[in-house]
């Protein structure tokens, strides 16, 4: 997989490097601006508030 | 035999490559989130002093101000919360909403419940770890700690009375009357909600503090409300 990218890569190893970097950087760039924060909220760790929706009439318009 | 060799590699870097991501997202959620959420909720801060200060004091007029913080649209910024107890600079956003977006922008207000001052129960919820962690320290609050709600009209004081630890599905917590549902409140509540243990989402650590005085903003904050207490590590 990575053989087949880096011999897919143009250019002398120096360029080869080079672009891997921005690879990388593009990568970390897509998880932490739209892949992470998206499947966050469906993690089991991020609860902080109680449950509501239950019978409680003045609570409902609640989402959890 | 070639195949079988290119097909154990393969899987080997897959296997690597998933295992880099999910190190990344733990520094994403642990780390990175905390850095974006606490500049965010400091600007937040910033823009609602401006919005409540001084400048503005004239064309307010208001005859009741708890009045206007009757219908707070979904998402907005409506308070600033200060807790001596977490540091004399500690200041959060308090907005209306409690789903994960809201929360990861401040501290969020359960629609339904009271709002700061109203007799009844003004109750909000917080990260404990991640998104800046507003409520990291909830544990280390004690019966009598101040803790100051900012609205455009008042400074509301409540004082922490005491502590629970209850699972999620407890809403009694947030009762007008905390932990009575069903009875007719007299007094101004304050829930604060987050979650327990550290990490987990397993249980609730509550704080119910109760209003001891109200203050007009004209006249502003007595510096002694905002004295950190005694014994404050960090």
């Amino acid at each position: 997989m990575y053989g087949a990218l880096w011999r897919l890569l143009p250019g002398p190893w120096p360029v080869k490097v080079l672009l891997s970097l921005v690879l990388v950087v593009a990568v970390v760039a897509v998880c932490f601006l739209w892949l992470f924060p998206a499947i966050a909220q469906y993690m089991p760790f991020n609860g902080n508030s109680v449950q509501t929706g239950l019978p409680f009439p003045a609570f409902t318009t609640h989402a959890t | 035999m070639k195949g079988l060799r290119w097909g154990v590699r393969t899987l080997g870097e897959v296997l690597i490559t998933i295992g880099l991501l999910l190190f990344l997202f733990v520094a994403w959620q642990l780390w990175w989130t905390d850095v974006t959420a606490n500049r965010e909720q400091a600007v937040a801060v910033q823009t609602l002093e401006r919005t409540f200060g001084p400048a503005n004091l004239a064309e307010r007029g208001v005859a009741d101000p708890l009045a206007t913080l009757t219908k707070v649209p979904f998402g907005e910024a409506f308070a600033i919360m200060r807790i001596p107890r977490f540091g004399a600079d500690f200041a959060r956003p308090v907005l209306q909403g409690t789903d994960h977006d809201t929360l990861t922008k401040g501290i969020g207000h359960y629609p339904g419940t009271a709002f700061p001052g109203q007799v009844g129960n003004f109750a909000v919820a917080g990260h404990r770890t991640t998104y800046g962690k507003p409520f990291s320290d909830i544990d280390l609050l004690q019966r009598g700690d101040v803790i100051v709600v900012e609205t455009k009209a008042s400074y509301l004081v409540y004082a922490v009375d005491r502590h629970v630890i209850v699972t999620p599905d407890k809403v009694e917590v947030i009762a007008p009357v905390p932990q009575h549902p069903g009875a007719k409140p007299n007094q101004a509540w304050m829930t604060m909600t987050a979650c327990h243990p550290r990490f987990s989402a397993n249980q609730r650590y509550v704080v119910f503090a109760k209003l001891v005085k109200r203050i007009p903003r004209a006249g502003g904050l007595p510096a002694s409300f905002m004295a950190v207490p005694a014994g404050t590590v960090g």
